[in-house]
């Protein structure tokens, strides 16, 4: 069942930022990919059955204008901590898929009182020390998309076995914006660990078995940086837990963000 | 006219089977098979090939650069100029040029100019380019920033030669508390500024809105005075008149004793195409934020394969649109006289071959076009009027209205 969604342009620190909202219940906050996010999602249906779900572009990506000055994802995050100053909406939990896992992060190193639960799924933001992040620099559209995938089957009935010129297009935009804002390091703060030691933020990580992007590793490190964490892996999915097993995903965070 | 001489400076001396094993020889083509020894005989062999050059009559040595890749063995132009700088006694020595935006440091690059300049006595040309797509990469810099670097690398590197320091430089992409370098340039305001590029129009207009000369590589002779007819619209607008002296062209010409055989070693400049623009893997070379956003739509779908290479032709075609020429000086004089007709370039480089050309075969191209092609060229020139900077004393660029001279020169 697709729930509806209503969409918002909301000027927050003088961006232009799109903001998708669904559903009913406590609210949740959930940041893209790198790659963008599709229009219709169904973990984020599944969500919107129990919580209402908060999905903005990231400023530069998708639909969200793209400010010049931005520099960094720590510039990101507060843009969102702005934001949910805004929404005033009390606590809020964030869930960030991939990098933006890693400006869900920054986030919680910033304002920790603002979070109510954290959910970092295959997220950027912490250098391995055994493997490497895949560098989609090095990577076509297709090839570094279809590499976020466990199955291809799961690319496929995603964007079709030949995505389309436009595709292409909003992924070589949002390419872009990455490359100004996480170039180098490649995809990762080295002063992120550091910030996040203490954080009592209650924190559920979520890495795919065979994320081919992000290694395990880096689930790892984030699981021991952070005080309450734990580290759930999801068999059968690549970097794209989200849009490979949706359920399964949906299930994991509804569960913890129900804990009490 | 001013008539260059100019080699990519091809690593000739690798397998090629591997290259075709591995689907690109650009950026990550392993440098395990870098020979250094044929490495070390080739650049020997290049810089007689320019002293021959210098012998044989052509006004200036073209240099250009690039990175990780077997097409182009002149990592740094910088140290080329250097060994041309102390080495030869009459050519410019024009860099075509070097990439700003790989540079962290442009204050570093204005001083290895100067001290080039000084060493040369005074016959740098400083070109500055953008650097190709997998250039960024292969240095670590960021595409997505190229032009913005290229832009702000030029207005420091023209400042520290013009400027006297200290000075302090809080840019966006260059920050430096002092900047004084000890080497400034001999000629005066500052070495004269060539710029190359292929079709970009932000480039065309960007170096005619300084009032630099535009050197068209190799483009086919229709998209080439398009080129001019841009730049002669924005250079109106900047308030002054376009023509030969702001125009160069980088023209591939192998001469030989007979048509034949300039055929042969002619097909060695598709050598250098299918690795550079075709075999190169298309995602290295056009990374994202690199090309201009009005190409984006045909760049996306050539980094996925959907199409060819926007930059790629035949070589029959080629041969036919005169992007390649090949023949005895007498079959190549009346083509060159086309170009010259139709495009009216003064500045004129010749690119004489490529790839697996023996090393004789490369020297008897020089030679006869020193001897037998350039008198000739150099004739039609002064018919068609097409007088190089130096010759109309044309101004270094609009903010320096003055041509370059020595210093202490009146």
């Amino acid at each position: 069942m697709s729930a509806d969604r209503v969409m918002e342009t909301l000027s927050i620190a003088g961006v232009a930022l799109r903001l998708g909202r669904a559903g009913t219940g406590p609210p949740v906050l959930v940041l893209h990919h790198d790659i963008g996010a599709p229009s219709r999602m169904s973990f984020h249906d599944a969500l919107a059955s129990h919580f209402t779900v908060l999905a903005p572009s990231h400023p530069g990506y998708d639909g969200s204008e793209r400010p010049e000055w931005l520099r960094n994802p720590r510039d990101i995050a507060v843009v969102y901590q702005r934001l949910l100053a805004a929404l005033n909406l009390g606590t809020v939990s964030v869930v960030g898929l991939g990098f933006g896992g890693w400006i869900a992060a920054e986030m919680a190193t910033m304002a920790p009182q603002t979070i109510r639960r954290l959910v970092l799924v295959g997220a950027m933001g912490i250098k391995p020390e055994r493997g490497e992040i895949a560098d989609q620099a090095l990577l076509s559209y297709l090839d570094y998309a279809r590499r976020g995938f466990a199955a291809r089957s799961a690319f496929d009935d995603l964007f079709g076995a030949d995505p389309p010129t436009s595709q292409l297009e909003q992924w070589d935009l949002n390419r872009e914006m990455t490359f100004r804002i996480a170039w180098k390091p490649y995809m990762y703060n080295p002063t992120l660990p550091h910030l996040l030691g203490g954080l009592s933020t209650p924190s559920l990580i979520v890495w795919g078995r065979d994320d081919r992007i992000v290694p395990l590793e880096c689930g790892e490190r984030y699981a021991k940086s952070l005080a309450r964490a734990r580290l759930e892996v999801v068999e059968g999915a690549g970097h794209f837990v989200d849009m490979e097993k949706p359920q399964e995903l949906a299930h994991l965070v509804t569960g913890f963000l129900n804990e009490t | 006219m001013h008539l260059m001489y100019f080699t990519e400076q091809p690593m000739s001396a690798y397998p090629a089977d591997e290259g075709r094993k591995f689907g690109a020889t650009a950026l990550m083509f392993s440098n395990r098979f870098f020979d250094p020894v044929a490495g070390s005989r080739l650049y020997n062999e290049y810089i007689e090939h320019y002293r021959l050059a210098e012998d044989v009559g052509f006004d200036g040595i073209m240099l250009n650069e690039h990175h990780n890749a077997p097409f182009c063995m002149q990592a740094k132009c910088n140290v080329f100029a250097s060994i041309l700088a102390a080495t030869t006694k009459r050519v410019k020595i024009v860099l075509l040029g070097n990439p700003l935006p790989l540079s962290d440091n442009p204050v570093r690059l204005a001083e290895e100019l100067a001290m080039i300049d000084m060493v040369s006595r005074g016959r740098l040309v400083s070109g500055f380019v953008r650097g190709g797509g997998q250039e960024q990469l292969a240095t670590g810099v960021n595409p997505a920033f190229n032009r913005e670097r290229f832009e702000e690398a030029h207005e420091l590197i023209v400042k520290a030669w013009t400027e006297a320091g200290p000075f302090r430089w809080e840019g966006t992409h260059y920050q430096h508390r002092v900047v004084n370098p000890w080497a400034v340039p001999l000629q005066k305001p500052h070495p004269r500024v060539w710029i190359p590029g292929v079709l970009s129009k932000e480039t065309i207009i960007w170096a005619a809105r300084k009032r630099y000369p535009y050197i068209a590589l190799s483009t086919a002779i229709d998209a080439t005075k398009k080129i001019w007819e841009l730049y002669d619209q924005v250079a109106t607008e900047t308030g002054y008149a376009g023509g030969p002296e702001y125009r160069g062209y980088l023209q591939r010409c192998h001469v030989a004793d007979t048509d034949e055989r300039a055929m042969e070693n002619a097909r060695q400049f598709m050598w250098m195409q299918g690795e550079f623009t075709g075999l190169a893997h298309p995602v290295w070379s056009s990374p994202s934020g690199y090309f201009s956003p009005s190409y984006r739509s045909a760049f996306v779908e050539f980094a996925v394969g959907r199409r060819p290479n926007p930059r790629g032709a035949a070589f029959e075609d080629q041969i036919r649109d005169q992007q390649i020429i090949a023949g005895t000086p007498k079959t190549v004089i009346p083509k060159l006289r086309r170009l010259l007709e139709e495009t009216r370039p003064s500045i004129v480089g010749f690119w004489g071959s490529d790839g697996f050309v023996k090393n004789e075969d490369t020297r008897r191209c020089i030679k006869l076009l020193g001897e037998e092609v350039l008198p000739a060229v150099r004739e039609m020139g002064k018919e068609l009027g097409l007088w190089s900077p130096f010759e109309a004393n044309a101004p270094v660029s609009h903010a320096f209205q003055e041509p370059a001279l020595p210093a202490g020169v009146a």
